[in-house]
This record gives C-alpha cells, structure tokens and sequence, in this order.
C-alpha cells in the first residue's frame, strides 16, 4: 500500500465536508492549521535571522535593517501566540492516533506544553534586551511597545544570554517535534502528521 | 619591661611619627558618586558620543609642599559601561569591543605626577585596558579644594588624555573618524 499521501487538497467526500475551521475529535481545524504552521515558519525564520544579523558589522547595509525586522516581527509573533493559545483552549483537542501508548502521549504533551512555554520565555527575554535602557520597541514604526522592567545593571547581557540560549534549545526541541512527525508517517503510518496538514488520506 | 623603661620607648616611638611625612591619601568618592569616567568618540564624524563607566574604585596621594609624589590609582568595572542605550551597550561588552568577560577591569596606575605653573598638571602612569598596558600622559587641572560642610575634606580635579583603540587591541571599525576615544576622568577624593 502506497505511503504517499494520494489524495491532495481538502476533498469533500459523502459523509464529511471539508476541512472545518475548528477543530474536531478526528482533526485540527484550518485555523489551527494555519496558526501552527505560520508559526513555526515564523520562529525558524526569526532563528536565522537572529543567527545571522548578529555577525554583521557596523558597515553592513543590513546593520540596523536586520535586527529593526527581528523585533517588530517578534512582538507580532508574541501576539500571535496569545491568539494561538487562546485558540487552542476553547477548541477540543483532537484524539491522538490508536495505538499511541501513554508514554508516547506524555512525552509529546510535554513537548508541545515547553515548545509554548519556552516560546514566551524566549520573546519577553528579547524584549527585555531592548527595553533594558526604558527604550521602547518599535514595531515597523507603526506600534510602540513600551519598557516595563528596565535599569538593571547588566540586564540586557543576561537577557540576551538567555535569549540566545532558549533559541537554541527551542529550535532542537522542534526538530524532534518535527522528526517525531515524520516518524508517525512513515514508521507509525498514522493519520499524526496529516491531522496537521489539512489532508485526507487513504489512512482516515 | 620597667616602667622608664617603657614610657622612653613610647616617647621614642612618637618622635618618630613626623620624620616620615606622608602624602595625604585620598579616597575617590564613588560612594556619593562625586567621581566620572566618561569617554567620548565621534560617531561617522557625525556627532560626539558620550559614554561612562559607572562603577569603579580608586584613591589618590597628594601632598601640596611636594606634589611630585603625587600617585592616582583606579580600577574600572568594565561592565559598568553606559551609553545610555541598551543594544549598543550590550554590544561594547561583547568580544567586538572590551570584551567584559575576559576583561572585567581595567585599571590606571601613575607613574609621574608634575605642576604646571598655571594651575595644570601632567599626571603620567600605565593604562590597562583590554587586557593590554600601555604609557599615557593625562593632562590634569587642579579644580579645588578644602573643608566640606560635613567635617571633611576634599579635592578634585579634571584629567583627560587620548588614546587609539587600536593600541589596546580593539579594533572594530568605527570608521575613520573614530579611531581615537577621549577619556575625561572627573574626581574627587575625601581626605583619610
């Protein structure tokens, strides 16, 4: 049997419509979809940005454009976030596949609940480096977030450790996040992976 | 010990007190924040950028009769560094600039102290910065000095000298306009 997806494309079949936008016992919904996956573009983007604006030097054209673009696109995704919680806390969750044992459904809860936490924590300690002087965040000059915590000694060097610190740990806990998935296609062969993608398979 | 005995050596040991005539020791008060190291350098050749170094200890010796024996002695907290603006600040005490972690302080010690006829002074000594010592000669003016209102007394003056980054190993491109950093050390010490 073909482990491909065959069909493509939210497909309308006799019993069910088509994709709902909230969720269901058997799948995520399109907002969830889109949430989950904007997201995660989002946060590898803001990973190789953040890797790469730091090495550049006064003279760079992108000196002052890079890390403009770093914050004002970290403070949307922190409202993002909020959404996205929200969203998820009034949705049902969908069931995870038969065949899942417990441990398996601990280990990703856990990973899906400190993937969240870690997130927060990684956007207040970016803000809390360019707030450390009381300055605010401008967010592509449109939106002006304020300093809340600032004039600490040496605040914005322990903010940024940190900062740097949970990327990193952020960004390999969402490789196993993402290779987890792709074990549940291809090993597991079950629906884990298309729940996600807004697709329906042969496997429903 | 008998009691002449005793009393002649504590009648000795007193006369001995003012043959040794000290230069009166200063200690910089940085507890009342009476005392500034700032640095300036020119932005592009654009503006004057204006920073300080907020934490840092020092004393100094001075005696008016013999002033060549004057002596400064400070120690910068290199992390202390402020330019009132967070990003750059964080950026001068990463590896590009002073490079705090491995260079937590830098510190001055003079070597030579002379007076001008006008009231200005040369105050020669060893700048360590970045981990690297080098000569430099601070041009000094004597500000005032005296009895405070607190049963103290003080005095201060105004130092400044310039140094190339360069010479201390830091040579991030600031432009060329920014190759040299003023240094203006405000100070005053509380007589011990």
């Amino acid at each position: 049997m073909s482990d491909t997806f065959e069909s493509v494309g939210p497909v309308s079949s006799p019993e069910n419509h088509r994709v709902a936008l909230r969720n269901t016992a058997e799948r995520y919904g399109l907002v969830a979809i889109f949430l989950h996956w904007l997201v995660a573009i989002v946060v590898v983007g803001l990973f190789i940005l953040g890797a790469w604006m730091t090495d550049l030097t006064y003279y760079d054209e992108w000196y002052r454009r890079a890390p403009d673009i770093h914050k004002s696109i970290g403070i949307l995704l922190f409202i993002t976030l909020l959404i996205r919680m929200s969203w998820r806390i009034v949705n049902v969750r969908p069931d995870h596949e038969p065949g899942i044992g417990t441990l398996q459904r601990r280990v990703a809860e856990a990973v899906h609940w400190l993937l969240y936490l870690l997130l927060f924590a990684l956007m207040i300690s970016g803000y809390l480096i360019s707030t450390a002087d009381g300055k605010p965040i401008e967010v592509f000059g449109v939106l002006s977030v304020p300093a809340t915590i600032s004039d600490i000694p040496n605040m914005e060097d322990v903010a940024g450790k940190v900062h740097w610190y949970l990327a990193l740990v952020i960004i390999s806990l969402a490789s196993l996040h993402a290779m987890a998935a792709l074990k549940h296609h291809f090993f597991d062969r079950d629906r884990t992976l298309t729940k996600m993608l807004g697709i329906r398979t042969h496997r429903d | 010990m008998t009691t002449r005995k005793f009393t002649a050596l504590a009648l000795t040991a007193a006369l001995l007190l003012p043959v040794q005539a000290l230069a009166d020791k200063y200690i910089i008060d940085t507890k009342g924040s009476h005392a500034f190291i700032q640095f300036r350098i020119q932005h592009l050749g654009f503006s004057w950028l204006t920073g300080r170094f907020n934490t840092f200890t020092g004393s100094f010796e001075y005696d008016e009769k013999d002033p060549s024996k004057a002596s400064v002695q400070v120690e910068i907290d290199t992390a202390s560094v402020d330019s009132n603006h967070a990003e750059r600040d964080k950026h001068l005490r990463g590896d590009d600039f002073l490079d705090v972690e491995k260079y937590p302080k830098a510190t001055f010690v003079s070597t030579s102290f002379s007076e001008n006829d006008d009231g200005t002074a040369v105050l020669k000594g060893d700048l360590t910065l970045h981990g690297v010592t080098k000569p430099v000669t601070i041009d000094v003016e004597h500000i005032g000095h005296g009895e405070d209102p607190w049963g103290g007394y003080r005095r201060g003056f105004e130092g400044r000298t310039r140094i190339a980054l360069a010479d201390y190993g830091i040579t991030y491109d600031l432009g060329p306009k920014a190759k040299e950093l003023e240094l203006i050390l405000s100070v005053e010490g509380i007589r011990q």
